[in-house]
């Protein structure tokens, strides 16, 4: 048994056209953490994630998840434990209703139908969405289909959670209730996000990643009060941060 | 150029949709066997994309009206012939349920014209023979244009066999085809040149989605020579069900090709298109008021069919009348239980 | 031409009938199908200058929709929306078919009238019934009902996925259509300079998008099959509404029931 640790090994990934999305990037996650993946458009975020879940394969490097190299025996072993919600929830919730969707990946691990019910009745209510289950996606709101789209993952009971941006486009009100969720997880947590107020609160460490490199790894606190490293990587200090426009006040 | 259920007879809608079905059987067999997972949700989004791509009208070129993407010949291009097939009818399917384009029995028959021919004609042996594996722009239009102008000229031609053997429309086959052919030459053409230019697009702007395309076709075991064999006997198949059914039932192909010989026979007598004309107006007017040529012509065969006739038309009379009240009354009658049903159904 | 809009909005509104629940939406899927099969079958069966004898046949879309909840005004609307496609299809009909059919006084009325009528009548018949047996069924159960039926899976598959993808992808092409038409100053048409680019961008994110879709799918342990559970419905209720609906069909489709029914009151009334 091991401590649920992600291990990426000077990891580089060369797209068909020849654009190096990721040059050399190394960094360990240890269980039950939450890190933050940052990083301009373009810095090889996606790419990288894309990795974790082995949909892509590296050029050179290697990535270890838990006991297990990821390599092409270990696939389905590894995507079980790495549970991928994506950005956009139209593309995760491609099944008729709630329901189906949330039972994919359950009836895709092979689970007796009593046991899916069971477990897709659990996970709807974790992320308060029982009331949507015989609803098909196309009638839920952004909120909702976010909230069902996690559901989706965990209904699969992964060890690591990666999120591609979970908050965009998310209204003010679902943005809350959401980062409220993903506070109650206990799984290790990876996320990439341009919003970096929910950064502040939910990840206590940050990996900076610019022009396929890692620029920075450490607190999170740390990383953002350095502003030559945030105007490198054409970054910004989180507005809970900066001081106050109107009044001047320093936090 | 949707077949519509009105116009079909039970017989020729009923052999259309085995035929649609065997084929859906057999693309979805294939399609399952190239074992390429990734072309399950490629179908999916694409049979949306269509959807949403004929919604989007543009102005055809040289006239004021506007047309819209068929896409058959695309989809055919993108997924290759048995995934495309299937895709075309899962469109079709929604579009009979949700917008009655066409309708239920009538689906067979539409699958099979708007599905069939782009898919496993004009796409392996026109497309793909002008166009070779790397076309250049104009050689692309070429191969659009000529694949999408004989995919859609044999749809039509279909469409006119379809409707003639079932006997409900009273046009002429000549007529019909004369009027529909050349319509859809017209369509054909720049349904080809919209496909052009969107496949040119493509080319230019994301050349692997082709390259893709046309490598994950397999058309090994798609050869002319099958698919024509097949064809024959599917039409054989419908020719017998359809003959079969027309024997028994006189309304059907016998009966319409009577009528075409006979509508012949009216413009001969009437001694030219001239006086047709003249009098069409008269003729399509609701209540024509002079008497009719079979009351003239059977009138000089003798008393006692013009005896029979005037039995035959105030017989009619009698029952057209009960007929007509009754129609109104059941109309009336199913309505009241409609209200009554949905009255119950509030209270309870 | 309807807007893309008005379209994907109608299209919701029928799937959210379906939703409801009353005794015809508890009916197994298929029982619901199969009914609509024998009744639109059973319709265009008769020949062409059969009319009188059509009418008894709304007796099964009023009641269905009755029973349904479904709502009148909307199903009505939706249907002469296609009444005018079915006039130009039978308008040919009294051109062609001249012959005097009957004659009512000092009316005559020719064959062609006759069918071009009956025409229109089937249309609303068969369209009705197809509409609100989608109504009370949706599009997933029909499916549902289709692939018990015998329908292979990778077709109910692929009409699962474009029916789950219409929302999002007409969105997609209305948003792309409407920022054409805001930049094209109050030019009416669409050139096909301009909607070819159009048309590829649009497919070229739904390429995209169906990758992801897939990454989607395989990241939750797809390999090639689509599991479903479905539990079987189809009991002695489904089979009594079947055989019920048939057997009144079937009856209508030999006797002229407005006939019998128009006989009975001018008989009383002379």
């Amino acid at each position: 048994m091991s401590h649920h640790i992600v291990e990426v090994k000077h990891l580089q990934h060369i797209y068909a056209d020849g654009t190096v999305a990721l040059q050399d990037v190394s960094f360990t996650i240890h269980h039950g953490e939450s890190v933050a993946i940052i990083g301009a458009n373009g810095a090889g975020k996606s790419t990288l994630l894309l990795h974790l879940n082995g949909y892509l394969t590296a050029h050179s490097g290697e990535i270890r998840i838990g006991d297990f190299p990821l390599t092409r025996k270990t696939l389905p072993e590894i995507r079980r434990t790495v549970g991928m919600v994506f950005q956009d929830a139209d593309d995760q919730l491609f099944m008729p209703t709630v329901f189906d969707d949330v039972a994919f990946g359950p009836f895709n691990l092979g689970l007796p139908v009593e046991e899916v019910k069971q477990r897709v009745r659990d996970v709807l209510e974790q992320v308060g969405a029982a009331h949507l289950k015989f609803k098909p996606p196309y009638h839920l709101s952004g909120g909702e289909k976010k909230r069902v789209a996690i559901a989706t993952v965990l209904s699969m009971s992964p060890d690591i959670l990666v999120m591609d941006e979970p908050t965009s486009g998310l209204d003010p009100f679902a943005r809350r209730q959401l980062m409220g969720l993903l506070r109650d997880f206990q799984h290790t947590k990876i996320f990439t996000s341009h919003d970096l107020d929910m950064v502040v609160e939910l990840c206590p460490r940050t990996i900076v990643l610019h022009q396929g490199t890692v620029k920075a790894d450490g607190a999170t606190l740390e990383i953002f009060n350095d502003d030559a490293l945030l105007a490198e990587c054409r970054l910004e200090k989180p507005l809970s941060m900066q001081g106050c426009p109107v009044c001047g006040k320093g936090v | 150029m949707h077949m519509a259920d009105a116009l079909l007879s039970p017989a020729v809608g009923g052999t259309m949709w085995g035929v649609a079905a065997g084929t859906i059987a057999y693309s979805s067999m294939k399609v399952k066997k190239e074992l390429d997972d990734s072309k399950v949700p490629l179908m999916g989004v694409l049979g949306a994309f269509i959807f949403a791509a004929q919604m989007i009208n543009f102005t055809i070129p040289a006239t004021g009206s506007s047309g819209h993407l068929g896409g058959g010949l695309l989809l055919a291009i993108l997924l290759g012939p048995y995934a495309a097939f299937l895709t075309i009818a899962s469109v079709l399917v929604v579009q009979s349920l949700f917008f009655a384009d066409g309708g239920i029995l009538a689906l067979g028959c539409n699958i099979f014209n708007l599905g069939f021919f782009p898919a496993f004609i004009a796409y392996p042996f026109i497309y793909r023979k002008i166009a070779g594996s790397r076309p250049g722009r104009t050689r692309l239009s070429i191969a659009a244009m000529i694949a999408a102008v004989v995919g859609l000229q044999m749809g039509a031609f279909s469409v006119v066999l379809e409707t003639v053997s079932s006997g409900i429309s009273s046009l002429p086959f000549s007529t019909f085809v004369v009027l529909m052919q050349p319509i859809h030459l017209a369509i054909g053409i720049v349904e080809g040149l919209v496909t052009a230019t969107v496949v040119s697009f493509v080319a230019a702007a994301r050349p692997e989605i082709l390259r893709a395309a046309s490598e994950s076709v397999t058309l090994g075991s798609l050869s002319l020579r099958k698919v024509l064999l097949s064809f024959l006997a599917a039409s054989l198949l419908i020719g017998g069900i359809v003959s079969w059914f027309a024997s028994e039932n006189p309304d059907g192909l016998e009966w319409a090709i009577a009528k075409v010989t006979g509508s012949e026979e009216v413009t001969g007598t009437d001694e030219g298109v001239h006086t047709m004309l003249a009098s069409l107006q008269e003729k399509i007017a609701f209540l024509p008021d002079y008497s009719f040529k079979k009351d003239v012509a059977t009138a000089s065969e003798g008393e006692a069919k013009v005896g029979a006739v005037k039995e035959d038309t105030t017989g009619r009379l009698g029952t057209s009348v009960a007929g007509g009240v009754g129609a109104l009354l059941s109309l009336a009658l199913a309505f009241v239980i409609g209200i009554a049903l949905r009255r119950r159904q509030q209270f309870a | 031409m309807r807007s893309i809009d008005g379209a994907v909005l109608d299209l919701k509104r029928l799937d959210l009938l379906a939703t409801g629940d009353s005794v015809i939406h508890r009916l197994d899927a298929r029982a619901k199908v199969l009914t609509t099969l024998v009744f639109i079958v059973t319709v265009v069966s008769f020949n062409r200058y059969e009319f009188t004898a059509l009418f008894p046949f709304f007796i099964y879309p009023v009641v269905t929709a009755s029973l349904g909840n479904l709502p009148g005004g909307y199903i009505v609307r939706k249907i002469i929306m296609v009444i005018p496609f079915a006039f130009v299809v039978g308008m040919l009909n009294p051109i062609f078919d001249r012959e005097l059919f009957v004659r009512i006084g000092p009316l005559a009325i020719t064959g062609g009238w006759i069918s071009c009528a009956s025409i229109i009548l089937r249309t609303v018949l068969t369209v009705g019934a197809a509409f609100i047996m989608v109504g009370v069924t949706g599009f997933l159960s029909v499916c549902q009902a289709l692939e018990r039926l015998g329908t292979p899976r990778t077709f109910t598959v692929q009409l699962l996925f474009l029916y789950r993808y219409i929302f999002v992808l007409t969105e997609e092409g209305a948003r792309a259509s409407r920022a054409r038409e805001l930049r094209s100053c109050g030019r009416k048409g669409l050139g096909l300079a301009s909607f070819g680019p159009l048309i590829g961008h649009l497919l070229i994110r739904t390429w995209l998008r169906a990758e992801r879709i897939h990454m989607a799918m395989l990241a939750r342990g797809f390999i090639g099959e689509f599991h479903s559970h479905q539990v079987s419905g189809f009991g002695w209720r489904e089979l009594f509404y079947v055989a019920g609906w048939s057997a009144v069909f079937v009856v209508l489709r030999m006797e002229n029931g407005a006939q019998w029914m128009g006989r009975l009151v001018t008989g009383v009334l002379s």
